[in-house]
């Protein structure tokens, strides 16, 4: 699964880098502008053929989302088929998919039909699916065929299940029945109850959905309320506000007139704030709030997961009227601010998009769970080993005994009594086949060598230690009251060996709250640094925020004397336009305005940018409030004077033209076009010639840069009455054009968007979050290289750097911007011959063999020359899958820090994959939005920020915290140890199983390799299950070598992850050796004890199942680095346990074994073999420890040693 | 893309599970791991004095475990070829296989120390796999437990069932173990006088009273075919068929000792006894061995001096192990929490 992901995401960049692209500047959230691939939907079709166009990838389509179109261009630009080769690339990228070609001419056979307020017409031909949801996945009567069905997909169960099956064969009985089923039957019915009680709350969650009513029109013509489940595509419905939308519906009519509907689209993609839709204005008049006189017909394409795209068209009074994704609401959205809409029903239940985006993320994998299979191998290859002597032996006694086996009393081939079967071959079955079977019995025997259980282990203890994250204060964001989240299970440990932090800079290192800070108005600067109380108290705006203001500009505007000097026009032409020149939406709380209590009225801006709601807040604080926008009008509130401003139109926000413009018509009847862009974009359509206000904002522009600030242009022109009808026209016709409308809207605009007076510059500051550059440092000194992806300005992102520390005085900057493949070569090579990298003369092939040396070298020269590179996306589209790739990869390795800027959704993945699949090293991708969550699924560990930007990242993520400083506990503690922990689980477990089945092995060869064992087949089982896994647990889950207090003291302790110190393959052979040692003593001891006694069978496998607890715990215990009660209890108490379950098998009269215990009890020869067997398998493992403590003592056990000393001398 | 899976209610039930789920996790030093810890760590002082109490503890209880064992005085007299008459001496087999051969064999034995009685009297079988899986499974539990369970043989084959009057009878008891019940017998003549050998209470109590049933009866035990070992009494329920129990609780190796009897007289030392063994097992098909072992006991059981030996080596390597540690520290002390064994304090030019 994870692999199709993946090799889709390379399909795609590699398509995307193959065809020769122009990056195109896009809109963004953020109000910044990133590169981005408009070729993507391409490279999917090509590969696709579309059937799969929403799976891919969720940032190009989310940053499309906020054009938010008010016009259906795709499917008039797709309406030409045959020459979109021809086309620009742009145009291209548009276009949708194989099966929607034509926009009007759409093939019944693929396109949904759907009669409006005709649902028995509509699911004449084809029945559709209703709007029943199931989101559980199991019946009374399927469950359990089918849970066991999907469990069985596991291959740990599937080798329960061969064991199990092997051992009903009659000549394989080496357990009876029961006994070797009863694992396997444990962890099903574990596995079933948990799935079925999951499915259970679905169940219910379910019933009250489909439960829920809704208003549906019925065919006497009036609403009725109708169960969700009986709602079928065709039916016209009416929402009311705060009501959720039943299925994925097309906006007939809206309370209001021109046909808005605001909707919230948090339960889809996260985002709190509102959008907008619209019902198309053929049909808002044919509906009222009681009536639906719309009829006709809607074919639209099929079901797809594609929130942000909708192509289909509408025959309506003989028209055919295009739809896309601004006239569509869908499943799970709430209608807010409106009144009611009504919409008709076109895709239901299972079909709807949110339904059918409901799969999960793929998992991941831990890097300690590959190397664990790894060894996996090796311990299944010892128990091949094992089998093969045991079978071989068998071989040879068999041989040796052939002529005596009919009467040797303990074989007996034959029945030799007269009986029933005299003469005959009691199971015997040849010596080929004997061999056979004892090899078979013996896999049986020595099953737990694999260490199945261990799998179960982990997830527990991985479980515990999610939830010591979870629950960890330093990690609760008490500002927005949001805790950790562990989304992923599986990579715990990952967090303990991070080398690689790639993280996105907006809303990650910076809170993305924006904050308008400085303000260039005609020329000069104003700063808001200095909060003033307002001078007059004439605002009766309450805001969400208070902005300080600029004394001095607020002057300005107040000035009542000379109002047309031309700074004072330029002043209020800068606010009209911040004012304006959006699309925020404001929300007045409670009562209309109208109603002034106190004078005072709440007001909240929802926009889809935090950059505009910045702007229009600091715009009301300067007295220029914006409290109500249509799509034909705006209302400001001037200090209490209402100004209406007529909208003519608007050119939204587009990537080509980076800017965006507004026609407005003034109450006194005069008309300006007011804009606002990207400075790049916008200084290149000014009028001002190089004038002082030109200079003054250029200083001014260059000065915000520097300081981090996001910078816009704002400039704005009177349009004469020609202009304004040549524009109009050209507009009315480009707004209606059914192809290539965007183009011409464009061209539209650039009729207006010429020689602009220049007004001035705003500056947005996007405060670094709390601790960031202090865990940027923590970090560094960790040895974890911190990478910065960012879509900003080269400027912004290097004084973000310089402010987060990242970037330091001392260090050589090596810039890489290039136009061409050969520039950027030349650039990087340039860059390592002058700074002498070396190339590491790692390919792809032995690349992932960097040993630890290797390291230090590396981070020796590191410190000769510490070096910064800082490259942007253009230069990337050069070098990522090209030849430059490897020089990059060189150059960036030896440097301190990398900063790439302007850098689209899909290189962030390409760059994290640049150091994946060039090395060992574990990388972590953090980020908030979703432009993120490409990079944060590419990662070996993704963290997603639970900010402004919705909840895309955290849902691609596999940790979610509020803040970037919590990285800071996150990998040094935490990751630390889970690492710390996990790996000595694994060589724990290991050992455990690996001495059992050896001491099992001894016996063997003792008992004519008869497969028998000593053990009775209960102790057997419940070893690994009762008797040793409590401790196991409980030490895997809180065992701590290090007080969180020292980890973050002393950042190199985290040094350790990255040497594997915790788990490598030399620990993983001397454990093994140890483990031999160990085996034979375990075996021998008693053996030697009771050579010359009446010992019998079962008193010894009782001894030996009592030893080998004893000595396992005790290991355990002997590792245990810090003891609290719970560990006292879990340890010692598994060996009281191990006793209690003894004691109950052995007072079984029908068991061979009985009364075994008790008579052992009462020998002392009994507890001295124990104490003999303890001490003499652990002394060569103490031993060493305490020699390899005292001449190799590890970073982590000096940190011990320090912390143990000043808790001596109560300091700590 | 990976939206909110779930619509209006799952969604509203997730928003409800995330509020309760973002409270402010509440300070308990359990949540925190801050639980007060015993850290072991392993100072020169703790690790000296761990040696030295393994050897305090180790050595005397060696020297007691060696000096018990010392003092067990133990015949072993290994019987198996010589009770077998030079005229079949290459024919062993068929010499215990004849039921004509006369079978008794009578041998003297020298007492060279005081035996203090109580002293067991074994036989040991060397080279007899009574751990042989198709051996130790070869019996029915519940059989020997209760009456009713006469017909429980399903464990037991090849030793199941005979036909006597074309009838299928199970055989009590059942199984290769019960079939395979050893036979060779004992009398012991000390200066001409009969030893008293007794032969009660040599098996388990609890094998006695609980596992091996009270009404349970010997029946159609080998009564036809191969002759495995020694009869039973029939009118004797196998609570009271001792040899047959303690035969029963098999061996966990092939070479084992088996309990026979109890003499509850002294023997002196140089006494000569005289032993008559009626020496009918056969262990020469498979080429077992057979010995008569006379025994005293103390605490830590028969002669073995297995285990005081290991007691006191391994308390002399500790305190070996304790001087070399304290010399280790003398030549090469490294002070506890020393910063410049740190990784990167070694290595400079490493992690900043």
């Amino acid at each position: 699964m994870l692999d199709v992901k993946l090799r889709r995401l390379f399909t795609l960049l590699s398509n995307v880098l193959g065809i020769g692209i122009e990056p195109v500047l896009v809109n963004l959230s953020k109000g910044h502008a990133v590169e981005s691939f408009p070729l993507l939907k391409e490279g999917q079709v090509g590969q696709g053929q579309g059937q799969e166009q929403g799976q891919g990838t969720p940032m190009d389509s989310h940053r499309r989302s906020h054009s938010n179109s008010l016009l259906p261009f795709e499917i008039c630009e797709n309406s030409k088929p045959h020459h979109h080769h021809h086309h620009h690339h742009r145009s291209r990228s548009r276009f949708k998919s194989g099966q929607f070609d034509d926009g009007f001419y759409v093939h019944e056979a693929i396109a949904r039909s759907v009669y409006i307020n005709d649902p028995k017409r509509t699911n004449e031909n084809y029945e559709f699916t209703g709007n029943e949801i199931r989101t559980s996945s199991y019946t009374l009567l399927t469950f359990l065929p089918k849970n066991l069905f999907i469990q069985f997909h596991r291959v740990a169960y599937l080798y329960f299940l061969a064991i199990a099956a092997l051992n009903q064969l009659p000549p394989l009985a080496v357990f009876g029945r029961t006994a070797s089923l009863f694992p396997l039957l444990f962890v099903l019915c574990v596995t079933a109850i948990k799935d079925g009680y999951e499915d259970w709350r679905k169940h219910r969650s379910d019933r009250f959905e489909n439960n829920r009513e809704c208003l549906v029109l019925q065919e006497h013509g009036n609403f009725r309320p109708k169960k969700w489940k009986r709602i079928q595509a065709g039916d016209v419905v009416k929402i009311s506000t705060d009501e959720m939308i039943p299925a994925d519906i097309v906006l007939l009519g809206t309370s209001d007139q021109s046909g808005i509907a605001y909707i919230q689209t948090m339960n889809l993609d996260g985002e709190s704030n509102l959008k907008t839709r619209f019902a198309r204005q053929e049909t808002v008049t044919a509906v009222t709030s009681e009536s639906c006189g719309v009829t006709g017909v809607i074919r639209c394409e099929k079901p797809n997961r594609n929130i942000y795209e909708f192509a289909a068209n509408m025959e309506f009074n003989g028209n055919k009227i295009p739809l896309n994704q601004s006239n569509i609401v869908l499943r799970g959205c709430v209608l807010k601010n409106t009144d009611w809409l009504i919409g008709v029903v076109v895709c239901a239940g299972q079909e709807t998009k949110a339904m059918l985006n409901s799969a999960a993320a793929p998992p991941k994998r831990s890097k300690l769970e590959i190397y664990m299979n790894r060894e996996t191998g090796w311990l299944s290859i010892f128990l091949f080993v094992m089998c093969s002597a045991v079978a071989l032996g068998t071989a040879v006694w068999l041989v040796r005994h052939k002529q005596q086996l009919e009467t040797l009393p303990y074989y007996r081939k034959t029945y030799l009594n007269l009986g029933p079967h005299f003469g005959e071959v009691y199971r015997y079955y040849g010596i080929p086949m004997e061999i056979l079977f004892s090899f078979l019995s013996s896999v049986i025997v020595f099953q737990i060598m694999i260490p199945i259980s261990l799998y179960i282990t982990m997830e527990l203890v991985r479980v515990g230690q999610s939830y010591f994250m979870v629950e960890d204060m330093d990690m609760h964001d008490s500002s927005c009251g949001l805790r950790f989240q562990c989304r992923s299970f599986n990579i715990n440990e990952d967090l303990g060996q991070i080398r690689y932090i790639f993280s996105d800079k907006t809303g990650t290192l910076t809170e993305n709250k924006m904050e308008f800070r400085k303000a260039s108005v005609f020329g000069k600067n104003y700063e808001s640094s200095i909060p003033v109380p307002p001078v007059k108290s004439k605002r009766r705006w309450k805001l969400k925020s208070e902005i300080p203001i600029d004394y001095d500009l607020m002057t300005l505007l107040q000035k009542e004397e000379d109002p047309s000097s031309e700074e004072r026009v330029a002043a209020h032409d800068f606010f009209i336009t911040l004012t304006a020149c959006n699309t925020v939406i404001p929300v007045v709380n409670g009562s209309r305005p109208s109603k002034e209590d106190d004078g005072v009225v709440n007001i909240d801006y929802q926009g889809e940018s935090p950059d505009e709601q910045a702007l229009v807040s600091a715009a009301s604080a300067y007295g220029y409030t914006l409290f109500e926008r249509t799509s034909g009008h705006v209302v400001v509130d001037k200090n209490g004077e209402k100004i209406r401003l007529e909208v003519l139109g608007m050119h939204e926000f587009d990537s080509v033209r980076k800017r965006m413009s507004v026609v407005i018509r003034f109450p006194d009847n005069a008309v300006k076009v007011l804009v606002k862009g990207a400075d790049t974009s916008m200084l290149s359509i000014l009028a001002n010639d190089k004038d002082s206000v030109w200079h003054g904002t250029q200083t001014h522009l260059n000065e915000y840069s520097l300081e981090g600030l996001r910078t816009l242009v704002l400039a704005s022109r009177d349009l004469s009455e020609e202009e304004l009808q040549a524009w109009q026209s050209a507009y009315a016709e480009a707004s209606t054009a059914l192809y290539d409308r965007a183009t011409k809207l464009r061209h539209a605009a650039s009729l207006i968007e010429c020689k602009l007076k220049l007004l001035g510059a705003t500056g947005i500051e996007d405060r670094l979050q709390e601790g960031v550059p202090d865990t940027i440092e923590c970090l560094r000194q960790a040895g974890i290289k911190v990478w910065v992806l960012t879509g900003d300005k080269q400027e912004t992102a290097i004084s973000i750097g310089v402010s987060c520390k990242l970037l330091t005085p001392d260090m050589h900057k090596i810039i890489i911007n290039a136009n061409s493949e050969a520039h950027c070569r030349d650039l990087l090579v340039e860059a390592k011959a002058r700074y002498g990298v070396r190339p590491s003369g790692k390919g792809h092939g032995n690349g992932k063999c960097k040993t630890i040396a290797d390291l230090g070298k590396e981070e020796d020269e590191e410190d000769t020359a510490p070096m910064a590179l800082i490259i942007d996306g253009t230069s990337l589209v050069y070098i990522l899958e090209k030849e430059a790739e490897s020089e990059l990869f060189d150059l960036a390795t030896a440097c301190r820090v990398v900063i790439c800027c302007r850098v689209a959704p899909l290189q962030k993945a390409g760059i994290v994959n640049l150091i994946k699949s060039r090395t060992d090293d574990m990388t972590l991708a953090i980020g908030d939005g979703a432009n993120d969550v490409s990079m944060i699924q590419m990662a070996d560990v993704g963290v997603g920020i639970c900010g402004q930007e919705g909840r895309q990242a955290v849902m691609a993520s596999d940790f979610a915290m509020g803040q970037f400083r919590f990285l800071r506990k996150l990998l040094l503690v935490h990751g630390h140890w889970n690492y710390q922990r996990l790996g000595y689980l694994v060589l724990y477990n290991f050992y455990r199983n690996a001495v059992f089945v050896f001491m099992l092995f001894w016996y063997i060869l003792c008992s004519a390799f008869s497969t028998t064992s000593a053990l009775t087949e209960w102790s057997c089982v419940l070893y690994s299950v009762i008797y040793t896994s409590i401790p196991t647990v409980i030490v895997g889950v809180m065992d701590k070598d290090l007080s969180q207090k020292t980890l973050l003291q002393y950042p190199k302790l985290y040094g350790a992850g990255h040497r594997q110190e915790a788990y490598n393959i030399r620990l993983f052979w001397l454990t093994m050796i140890d483990t031999l040692w160990q085996s034979l003593v375990v075996f021998l001891i008693p053996v030697l004890t009771y050579q010359n006694s009446s010992m019998d069978i079962w008193s010894l496998g009782s001894l030996w199942t009592i030893a080998i607890v004893i000595l396992v715990t005790v290991h355990l215990a002997m590792d245990v680095n810090g003891w609290i009660l719970i560990m006292h209890v879990a340890v010692w108490g598994s060996i009281f346990i191990t006793y209690g379950c003894l004691i109950v098998l052995d007072s079984i009269p029908l068991l061979p074994n009985y009364w075994t215990i008790y008579h052992l009890a009462c020998s002392p020869t009994y507890w001295t073999t124990i104490l003999l067997v303890t001490v003499v398998a652990l002394l060569p493992r103490f031993a060493c420890k305490v020699a390899s403590q005292i001449l190799w003592p590890s970073d982590i056990q000096i940190a011990r040693e320090v912390e143990a000393i000043s808790k001596e001398h109560g300091d700590w | 893309m990976s939206t909110d899976p779930s619509t209006s209610s799952a969604a509203a039930a997730e928003e409800k599970s995330n509020k309760r789920k973002s409270k402010k996790p509440k300070y308990s030093r359990f949540t925190q791991q801050e639980l007060p810890a015993w850290q072991p760590i392993l100072t020169p002082r703790w690790v000296i004095t761990i040696f030295t109490l393994i050897a305090l503890v180790f050595i005397p209880v060696g020297l007691a475990a060696f000096s018990a064992s010392q003092s067990v005085v133990e015949v072993e007299y290994e019987y198996d070829t010589a009770c077998i008459p030079d005229s079949y001496k290459d024919n062993a087999t068929a010499y215990i296989k004849d039921d004509n051969t006369n079978k008794t064999c009578t041998q003297k034995l020298s007492i060279k120390s005081k035996m203090q009685a109580p002293i067991f009297v074994y036989y040991q079988l060397d080279n007899f796999y009574q751990n042989h899986r198709r051996y130790v499974k070869s019996r029915s539990d519940e059989q020997l437990r209760t009456k009713d369970k006469e017909n429980d043989v399903s464990s037991c084959s090849p030793e199941d069932y005979v036909t006597i009057n074309n009838k299928s009878e199970p055989i009590v008891p059942c199984g290769l173990i019960a079939w395979s019940l050893f036979n060779d017998t004992y009398k012991i003549q000390n200066k001409d006088k009969e030893v008293v050998i007794n032969k009660t209470n040599i098996a388990w109590a609890s094998d006695r009273t609980t596992k091996f049933g009270s009404d349970v009866y010997p029946k159609n035990f080998q009564a036809s075919g191969l002759i495995g070992g020694a009869k039973l009494d029939p009118t004797k329920p196998l609570s009271e068929q001792e040899d047959l129990i303690v035969w029963m609780r098999t061996a966990a190796l092939p070479k084992f000792r088996k309990l026979y009897g109890k003499i509850e007289t002294d023997l002196e030392a140089n006494d000569e006894i005289v032993v008559v063994i009626e020496n009918n097992y056969n262990t020469y098909e498979f080429g077992g061995k057979k010995s008569l072992v006379l025994s005293t006991a103390t605490w830590i059981g028969g002669r073995n001096n297995f285990l005081g030996i290991a007691y006191v080596v391994i308390g002399s390597m500790s305190l070996l192990l304790a001087l070399g540690f304290l010399l280790l520290y003398i030549l090469k002390p490294r002070p506890l929490g020393d910063p410049t064994y740190l990784s990167w304090n070694k290595n400079p030019g490493g992690l900043r």
